[in-house]
């Protein structure tokens, strides 16, 4: 019996591996114990229920998405820490081989799928309802869908690390490296499955924002009244769904292959490698313009807000959108122009990235000359956006010389190259979301974030970020190649990645200012009482912070494309507050556990397929089944909000 | 035509000096800016034309910027013109769409042409010399069809001479990089992939896998160590009279995961590579090879050899 546990605890909670993973293990069972403590202490299990579990309202999902994007920041973060000390010297030995790999593995596919796209969606879901005029998204329910599939894909990801160990053959996972041959564990799996899951919810983002930007605009709400952030989406919405599918396919015959015995991608029986890695990227670089074209349709509402200016070139910025989006589909194989697909495939390949570089500096100048006679405020989400220009010009002038693909022979795999994505990663999505986070917050929370402690966060880690970073660039000319746990000192490498990782240490600083700043604010940010904290010109600053559940208690006609900035400027900003004549009753979708208890299945039956264990996994098919059937059978899955109660509500913030 | 181009080479050669300088402080540390032979100085030429050509956004992006934010700073009597419903302007949009297109321009006719050139021997009146390069894990091993002698962790070229590397994996994908020689190419199994390199000058460049592949490959390095052609033919020899030959029960236990020190081998069975080649996949995309598998002497199964399915078509 006891010998049946101590197996059962080297082979799954791999406590051979000492220090590491019991601290780790204790830090978790403590964290389960404290919550589950504080929400039985408070008899908060109903109200977690009732109020987040089982909702469909797309502002608190969005809620939840920034929640959860926060903490994978924070795990994706302390990932980047272990990795940095363990580089900060040659030969060093912080690190094995093993978890380093594991740990630049997670790292990348944490940032990439669990920071990044849920931050997006956060921003999606607070603010494009909002700014569109409409009570909720198109497909309510099937929002809910997709965020639990996003959190359980997400968890399912996580577990790894505790329970069976952590996948460990990078972000993009080529077979064969990641093939059953060459990586027997249970990580990859974990990696197929928690990405799988979550990417069919990106996929029903995807789709629910599409129709919910066409449908359900408020009257008036062409599109070319629409504000940049909503084009942005509509953007990287109709990206996801041409995208996504790719990934979903790779991944399925991958996992095919590890636990049905196929030869898709093995290096025997005729698999070919490179038809994945054709398929990840096909994925892979429209996702990165996935997640950083929202961030630049925030940085395009925040720099007209915070110029007191109309934004600059309108029309040049959707269509500079709409090309990105379409020519980002025609760059994949630059991230493998040394895999010998000939000098005539690789020279389109190099112009075509070339050439998305060509809108995306366009939009730079539009910024640039919307703040260009205006009246600039620097508050946080400005500093973040104006602290963007500079980092993604040199991210985007990098990208631009990797595309040159002879001089990429020289920069793929190598340091160069490390130093340009975090630099348009960071200085694009993370600066992006952190802007959109600020501006948007006080919509959520009806508070603003401290200035003075968000100050000292975006010094920290902007003067963090060129510490780290630019020495890459460098690292990347002496012919540093990227995952590497461990280099030798006889190559010059040591003093800039000591360099490197000092960056790295006051970029985690920065982020814990952040941390402190929300935790200081909860209690101390000012109050947003007018519901329009920053002079701004759209849509959502007309409603009260924070917003009420149904949003608008009369939907807005609208005729102008900065419809509130015009307005307050006439003095007729009570054309958009509710008159008691016009209130109708209004139609809201239910709650639904359902959303939560699909989420529940994928987990489970994900988990059976990492260990191809065969109860479980069938078990949480079936649990998915279930759930479906018993969704379409309630008819009654809407209520009406009487005008009593809408009434009362508006009375109460003073706007009847 | 020719005096321009020289010029063009000229100038960027000059900016390329004084930018490696700047780079580097002398420091030859900066390898992929030392170039060694004549791939690794064209790809360097384009690294610079490319700088070049994106300073010329990001500087006036920069002046703009701290000119912008300092001159519109929103202070109480700042008597800078403020605009508010000033959105549009044909004129100016033109200039930042023509700009960057005419950059892109540039840069891809040159990247074109270099991406076509780079392709062919740098030097095309000197016999070549080919090397065949297999990655494994963790190692990498160099075969010389020409010379009937194998090496593994180092290889040694004559200087003046292209060397066409013939690259293929018998593990993971990997990517062979020799940075002062010129730009990487993926190893990969059941391919055959060339790439042209060329050093002018005596000396040990450092090479190094490029593309992950577990577990030991941080260690995967290896020299590639350049002499005067004569040189090359005494370590030739020198090789084929002291070094023991490579056996294929040899290959097998070299094929083991495991990271190890240098080694060379008086002979190897020949065909190896090929057949590395056709049984990792080259028998499915013959047309994937890049090679004439008669021509190079590789005699494996013949396609649907059930037998090659699972024991290596290696004499
Ligand atoms: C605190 C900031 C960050 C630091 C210090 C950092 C550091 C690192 C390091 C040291 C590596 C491994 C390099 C190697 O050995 O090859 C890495 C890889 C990576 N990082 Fe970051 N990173 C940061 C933020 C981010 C963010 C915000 C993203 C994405 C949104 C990101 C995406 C990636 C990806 C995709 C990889 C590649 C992983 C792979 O090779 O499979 N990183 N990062
Ligand atoms: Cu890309
Ligand atoms: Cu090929």
């Amino acid at each position: 019996m006891l010998e049946a546990l101590r197996n059962f605890a080297d082979t799954y909670l791999m406590w051979h591996e000492g220090p590491l993973i019991w601290g780790s293990d204790a830090l978790i069972l403590l964290t389960v114990i404290g919550i589950v403590a504080v929400l039985t202490y408070f008899k908060k299990w109903g109200w977690l229920w009732r109020e987040w579990l089982t909702t469909v309202d797309h502002k608190k999902i969005g809620i939840m998405y920034m929640i959860a994007a926060l903490l994978m920041l924070f795990r994706g973060g302390v990932d980047a820490e272990l990795m940095r000390t363990q580089l900060a010297f040659p030969g060093n030995h912080f690190l094995d081989a093993e978890h380093y790999n594991q740990i630049f593995t997670t790292h990348g596919t944490i940032m990439i799928l669990f920071m990044a796209m849920p931050f997006i969606f956060a921003l999606f879901n607070i603010v494009v309802p909002l700014q569109i005029g409409a009570r909720d998204v198109a497909f309510p329910f099937l929002n809910a869908v997709s965020f639990w599939l996003f959190f359980f894909g997400a968890l399912l990801f996580n577990i790894s690390f505790v329970f069976g160990g952590s996948p460990d053959a990078g972000w993009v996972s080529y077979p064969p490296l990641s093939e059953l041959e060459f990586d027997p564990g249970p990580g990859e799996n974990y990696y197929l499955l928690g990405i799988q899951i979550s990417g069919i919810g990106s996929i029903a983002t995807g789709i629910n924002f599409l129709a919910t930007i066409l449908k359900m605009r408020a009257p008036g709400m062409t599109l070319m009244r629409m504000p940049l952030f909503t084009w942005s989406v509509l953007a990287a919405s109709i990206m996801i769904i041409f995208a996504f599918p790719a990934l979903t396919v790779a991944l399925a015959l991958l996992l095919l292959d590890r636990i049905a015995g196929t030869h898709f991608f093995t290096m025997l029986h005729g698999g070919n490698p490179t038809m994945f890695v054709n398929l990840f990227w096909i994925w892979g670089h429209p996702e990165v313009y996935i997640v950083v074209l929202p961030a630049f349709g925030a940085f395009s509402e925040i720099v007209a807000t915070f110029s007191r200016k109309r934004i600059f070139g309108y029309g040049s910025m959707v269509s500079s959108l709409m090309l990105i989006s379409i020519i980002s589909y025609f760059v994949w194989v630059h991230h493998f122009f040394t895999m010998g697909a000939g000098p005539d495939v690789n020279t389109f390949f190099a112009i075509a990235s070339m050439a998305v570089a060509i809108p995306t500096g366009v939009k730079v100048f539009n910024w640039l000359f919307t703040m260009f006679q205006g009246r600039i405020r620097l508050s946080l989400p400005m500093l973040w956006a104006i602290a963007f220009v500079p980092c993604f010009a040199i991210g985007g002038a990098t990208g631009v010389m990797l595309a040159v693909a002879p001089a990429d022979y020289q920069y793929h795999n190598s340091y160069f190259l490390i130093a340009h994505f975090h630099q348009t990663l960071i200085g694009g999505v993370v600066f992006g979301m952190l802007a959109g986070m600020y501006y948007w917050w006080p919509k959520m929370f009806g508070f603003k974030l401290d200035e003075r402690l968000g100050r000292w966060a975006f010094w920290f880690f902007n003067a963090g970020f060129y510490v780290c970073f630019m020495p890459q660039y460098a690292l990347g000319f002496m012919g540093m190649q990227r995952r590497m746990y461990v280099y030798p000192a006889d190559l010059g490498w040591g003093p800039l990645n000591l360099v490197s990782t000092i960056g790295a240490y006051l970029m985690g600083i920065g982020f814990l200012f952040i941390v402190a700043q929300v935790v200081y604010s909860i209690r101390h940010g000012e109050r947003d009482l007018t519901g329009d904290p920053w002079d701004g010109r759209t849509l959502e600053w007309s409603l009260p912070s924070p917003v009420p559940h149904y949003n608008f208690a009369a939907i807005p006609t609208v005729t102008d494309r900065d419809m509130w900035w015009v307005l307050k400027n006439e003095g007729r900003t009570e054309d958009l507050q509710p008159k008691s004549a016009d209130l109708k009753p209004i139609h809201m979708p239910k709650n639904s556990g359902a959303p939560f208890l699909i989420g529940v299945s994928f987990f489970v039956a994900g988990f059976g397929f990492v260990f191809n264990w065969w109860l479980p996994a069938v078990a949480g098919l079936c649990g998915v089944a279930a759930c479906l059937a018993w969704r379409s059978f309630q008819y009654d899955d809407e209520y009406s909000v009487p005008v009593e109660e809408v009434m009362a509500t508006e009375i109460s913030l003073g706007r009847l | 035509m020719d005096r321009g181009k020289s010029r063009l080479r000229s100038f960027l050669l000059t900016l390329g000096a004084a930018s490696a300088l700047f780079l580097s402080g002398c420091s030859p540390d900066y390898i992929v800016l030392n170039p060694a032979g004549p791939v690794a100085r064209e790809e360097m030429y384009l690294m610079i034309l490319s700088t070049v050509l994106i300073l010329a956004v990001v500087v006036p992006v920069f002046a703009l910027l701290i000119f912008i934010v300092w001159r519109y700073r929103d202070r109480p009597g700042n008597p800078a013109a403020y605009r508010p419903e000033w959105a549009e302007s044909r004129v100016l949009e033109l200039v930042w769409w023509g700009i960057p297109i005419a950059i892109v321009g540039v840069l891809g006719f040159y990247t074109a042409k270099t991406t076509f050139a780079l392709t062919e021997p740098p030097e095309s009146n000197v016999q070549p010399l080919t090397i065949q390069v297999t990655s494994l894990d963790w190692k990498w091993l160099f075969m010389y069809p020409d010379k009937g002698i194998a090496t593994v962790n180092y290889c040694e070229i004559p200087t003046g001479v292209p060397v066409q590397f013939e690259l293929t994996a018998d593990a993971p994908m990997n990517s062979f990089w020799v940075p002062q020689l010129g730009g990487q190419e993926y190893t990969m199994p059941g391919m055959a992939m060339r790439l042209w390199l060329q050093a002018d000058q005596p000396g040990t460049y450092y090479g190094h896998g490029a593309n992950f592949t577990g577990e030991g490959f941080a260690h995967m390095s290896f020299d590639v160590v350049a002499k005067s052609p004569s040189e090359f033919a005494q370590w030739v020899n020198q090789i084929k009279t002291s070094s023991s030959g490579l056996t294929l029960a040899g290959y097998q236990e070299l094929k083991k995961p495991g990271v190890m020190g240098t080694v060379s081998y008086s002979s190897y069975p020949p065909g190896l590579f090929e057949d590395t080649v056709w049984v990792n996949g080259g028998r499915y995309f013959p047309d994937m090879m890049h090679m004439d598998r008669q021509a190079n002497g590789g005699a494996g199964a013949a396609p649907g050899d059930p037998n090659a399915m699972c024991s290596p078509p290696m004499r």
